[in-house]
């Protein structure tokens, strides 16, 4: 196991430029990230984008076919050597929880502790089924449990040998609404008072933002942005990043004079050069609906979404989406005069791949 | 080669997923290659010699008996082929898609003839039929003949009565495939034809036949291959076929290579019917994604069609099964416990149990380390290795016993290590033909063991032979022993290779029952066929249970 030169090799896991392809396809191309120690990174994106193949690769379940794995500065992976997953000390969650079905909740949970002496085991089995909230079935079967105790039981059994990583893979898909909001909740604290870095993976933006305190949005086997997520969120790089947070609206646009025009206002351009072809999207919460004789913009419908009301409206010959947090349901016909946020609206070239 | 279908079809064959860490040749892989060199070697040896320069004995071979042989197993298939398409067909016809009284019950009971092996069933009727058997001695007592003079009766020790014999036993083959094939057609299907104006019988004519099609071909090959395999019953009846030519030339004229030669064309017919087969079972799938099994439109008989119904379903199962099985009891029983067991009857019992069960232990372990293999890294190579080691399935057992004696021959040769003649060349043997067997059932179980499941043990600090111990073999563990159980029956079973490879003055059942029968002594043959029987009985009894399980719709 070689050691990485200290000015490259941060604590945590590093993935360091990581490629990997099935027969021909490519499915992760360059991916370098880092989950320094005690952080929870997800990686996001939508589905066949490589960021199960990524989990598996720093699991040790697939070997990359280029690119290397350190784990606390030691090479697992890279430079022609791969170490077997049961040798890499990681845990991982899966989506179908994978408890043994001929093993008990407890014999489960103790699978990983086959070097510690009974007493010891015995203890700590019972030491992580209370953090999980499960030792009240100690002695029950897996079929027997309900999905969400399976998701607890098979986390107790993935932090019990101590990881020195977490690899969650979609923790959350198989349990409904409900339940998912609360396992979630539930996780993230039993992962933050263990202390150990993670990193999930999810198609959810949404439960990315509530658990990671970072975010690798991942597209075509690439990492398109990595960042906090509010980062992500108020400071989207390209197009594909903002629309995979919520629903935009996309307008086509020209820039002129450093800026581009909308019904409600110019917003900056800087970066962009005079007449060059743009998009606009504005986030559907951006925009800030007063009722106004006078207005621009013609409500076309309205609906309540539970939180939010959802106005569609037309302005300058444009089909918007309006979000107004709690009750607003202007009738059909109703003029609005309409406010931008400009933190809620940004510009891009316009370029044929960017939408 | 019988049960191998069993397996694929009651237990749902799932595809190992590419799951194992992306690992280098391992251990696994290594240990793969050599069991399949090991296990193909016999039947690569066989089918060598079929470019093997043909020696004098060949010429005169070729000149004299070849022409019958060819001729004999040709009609043993045509004869067979006809008789169990259209019996196993027309009874799984009807008691899938009919009810009449009984039918439930036929439905499970119809497979019981797959206990028999064909020579049993041969032995019986010889004496049930024969000249001095109780049916003709009870019609010259009926009508007065006085002698053979004096009436026509079939000679039961013939061609014809080969393909009878083994008619009755291999129908349930189709029986069951066919069945299957009913089942899974969709309702709708038939009932769209029905309301188009089509009678029951064109529907089942031009609806339900053509889309079992491929169902039947498969159960007909399975069923053509046990014909190639028997050798009890023709060698009994005096039917020159390349088994008894294989048999007479390695033991009575003393010439492996030709015995090999002759194996090497036997080969090539059951290549023929594993082409059709395969091909039977790669179209018949496409079908079987479209419906589940569903409640069925049955037709209910009453009446004489009922009673029509019920004596075509009852025959197969009274001539193949009931009426030999009770000759044998009865016969068991005149004979007298005394004589059965004074003799080494106990002895003959431990023979046939030790090996069957040292094969069927030997089958699963083997089987166990392939089917890992091949799921830690489902490469080419291990592929092909599982392929290899698969050959044998098909090959009758003299072949293999030739092939195996011909290469264990070369081992005494080269490493000056003589195995022939021993018990562990005989196991050897079973492997080589049994082995793709425990193989199926242990694959299509491993599969039940989730990629996840697999990935968590390793996760958890398990390395593969870890995994396998404490993860896969406790969840597989009944596949394990249904997989078992299946080569020991067939080793019970099994004669021919036994018959050329067991080890001097050693008998088993089924070579006692065997050389019984060929000195005349039926009778005394009857206790040991009836344990062959009575062990046959156990798996054909679960398979029985499933298909009560599998029956779709429940009450009625």
């Amino acid at each position: 196991m070689t050691e990485a030169p200290a000015e490259t090799c941060p604590a945590g896991l590093y993935l360091d430029a990581i490629s990997h392809s099935y027969g021909a396809r490519p499915v992760v191309q360059g991916v370098t990230l880092a989950v320094p120690p005690g952080q929870l990174v997800c990686l996001l994106g939508p589905s066949g984008c490589g960021k199960t193949t990524t989990l598996r690769i720093a699991a040790g379940l697939e070997r990359p076919s280029r690119g290397r794995v350190l784990l606390n500065c030691q090479t697992v992976s890279g430079d022609g050597l791969h170490l077997p997953p049961e040798a890499r000390n990681v845990g991982f969650l899966f989506q179908d929880y994978a408890l043994f079905p001929h093993l008990n909740v407890a014999a489960n949970v103790a699978f990983g502790l086959d070097k510690m002496a009974r007493a010891d085991r015995a203890q700590r089995v019972v030491e992580m089924l209370r953090q999980v909230g499960m030792e009240a079935y100690a002695e029950a079967w897996p079929h027997q449990l309900s999905g969400g105790q399976q998701q607890r039981v098979a986390l107790a059994r993935a932090l019990a040998p101590r990881p020195r990583l977490m690899l969650l893979d979609e923790p959350f898909s198989g349990l409904d609404k409900r339940l998912r909001d609360q396992v979630r909740d539930e996780t993230l604290h039993v992962l933050k008072s263990s202390g150990v870095s993670t990193l999930m993976v999810t198609h959810d933006p949404e439960e990315a933002m509530f658990m990671a305190d970072s975010i690798a949005l991942m597209k075509d086997g690439r990492v398109v942005q990595m960042g906090s997520p509010e980062e992500l969120y108020l400071n989207p790089e390209t197009p594909f990043v903002a629309s995979f947070f919520g629903e935009v609206n996309l307008i086509p646009v020209t820039v002129r004079n450093g800026s581009v025009d909308t019904p409600f206002g110019p917003v900056a351009a800087p970066d962009l050069g005079e007449g060059a072809p743009a998009e606009l999207l504005i986030r559907p919460e951006g925009l800030t609906l007063v009722p106004d004789s006078a207005g621009i913009a013609e409500v076309l419908a309205s609906r309540m979404l539970g939180r939010v009301s959802l106005i569609h409206l037309m302005a300058g010959g444009l089909h918007l989406h309006a979000r107004v947090p709690g009750h607003f349901m202007p009738a059909e016909g109703t003029r609005l005069t309409v406010r931008l946020d400009l933190s809620q609206a940004h510009v891009y070239a316009a370029e044929p791949g960017n939408s | 080669m019988a049960d191998l279908d069993l397996a694929e079809t009651f237990h749902d064959p799932v595809a190992p997923m590419p799951t194992a860490p992306a690992r280098r040749f391992s251990g696994w892989s290594a240990a793969s290659l050599v069991i399949a060199g090991l296990v193909g070697a016999p039947v690569l040896v066989v089918a060598g010699h079929l470019f093997a320069p043909s020696g004098e004995v060949w010429s005169h071979l070729a000149a004299t008996v070849l022409a019958d042989y060819i001729v004999n197993s040709l009609w043993l298939m045509v004869g067979v082929g006809a008789g169990v398409t259209f019996g196993g067909v027309g009874v799984a016809w009807l008691v899938t898609m009919c009810r009449f009284p009984g039918s439930r019950m036929l439905e499970w009971a119809l497979l019981l003839p797959m206990a028999m092996p064909a020579y049993v069933v041969a032995y019986t009727y010889t004496g049930l039929l024969d000249y001095a058997g109780p049916v003709q001695s009870g019609l010259r007592a009926l009508f007065g003949w006085s002698s053979a003079r004096d009436y026509w009766f079939p000679e039961v020790r013939s061609l014809g009565g080969a393909i009878w014999v083994m008619t009755m036993v291999l129908y349930p083959y189709v029986y069951m495939l066919a069945r299957a094939a009913f089942l899974e057609q969709s309702v709708c299907v038939l009932e769209a034809s029905r309301t188009l104006g089509r009678s029951p019988w064109r529907a089942f004519r031009e609806v339900a036949l053509p889309l079992a099609r491929p169902a039947i071909a498969a159960g007909v090959a399975l069923a053509l291959m046990e014909t190639l395999n028997d050798f009890g019953t023709v060698h009994y009846f005096a039917v020159d076929t390349f088994t008894t030519g294989i048999y007479r030339t390695w033991l009575g004229l003393g010439q492996p290579a030709v015995a090999a030669q002759l194996g090497a064309v036997l080969m090539v017919f059951v290549l023929g019917l594993v082409l059709v087969e395969r091909m039977s079972r790669g179209a018949g799938r496409t079908h079987h994604t479209t419906s589940r099994w569903r409640t069925l439109p049955r037709f209910r008989l009453t009446g004489p069609r009922a009673l029509a119904a019920q004596v075509f379903c009852c025959a197969p199962l009274l001539l193949g099964f009931l009426v030999p099985a009770a000759t044998l009891a009865i016969w068991s029983w005149e004979v007298g416990a005394d004589q059965l067991f004074a003799a080494d009857f106990a002895g003959l019992v431990a023979n046939s149990f030790i090996l069957a069960a040292v094969a069927a232990g030997a089958a699963v372990l083997v089987a166990v380390v392939l089917g890992y293999a091949q799921r830690l890294d489902p490469s080419g190579l291990n592929l092909g290795a599982v392929r290899l080691a698969s050959l044998g399935y098909a090959v009758p057992g003299s072949v293999i016993a030739v092939g195996t004696l011909v290469a264990l021959g070369f081992v005494n040769k080269v490493v000056g290590v003589m195995l022939i003649g021993s018990v562990a060349a005989l196991v050897y043997a079973y492997l080589v033909r049994f082995l793709a067997v425990s193989f199926n059932a242990v694959e299509a179980s491993l599969g039940k063991v989730t990629a996840s499941i697999e990935a968590a043990s390793r996760t958890l600090g398990k390395g593969p032979f870890a995994t396998l111990w404490r993860v896969h073999v406790p969840i597989i563990r009944g596949s394990l022993l249904s997989a078992a159980l299946l080569v020991f029956v067939d080793v019970m079973k099994e004669l021919p290779a036994t018959l050329i490879m067991r080890p001097f003055n050693f008998d088993t059942l089924a070579v006692r029952a065997f050389s019984l029968a060929s000195d005349e002594r039926l009778a005394d043959a009857a206790a040991p066929a009836l344990a062959i029987v009575l062990v046959g009985l156990v798996p054909v009894i679960g398979l029985s249970r499933a298909i009560a399980r599998s029956r779709p719709g429940g009450g009625e």
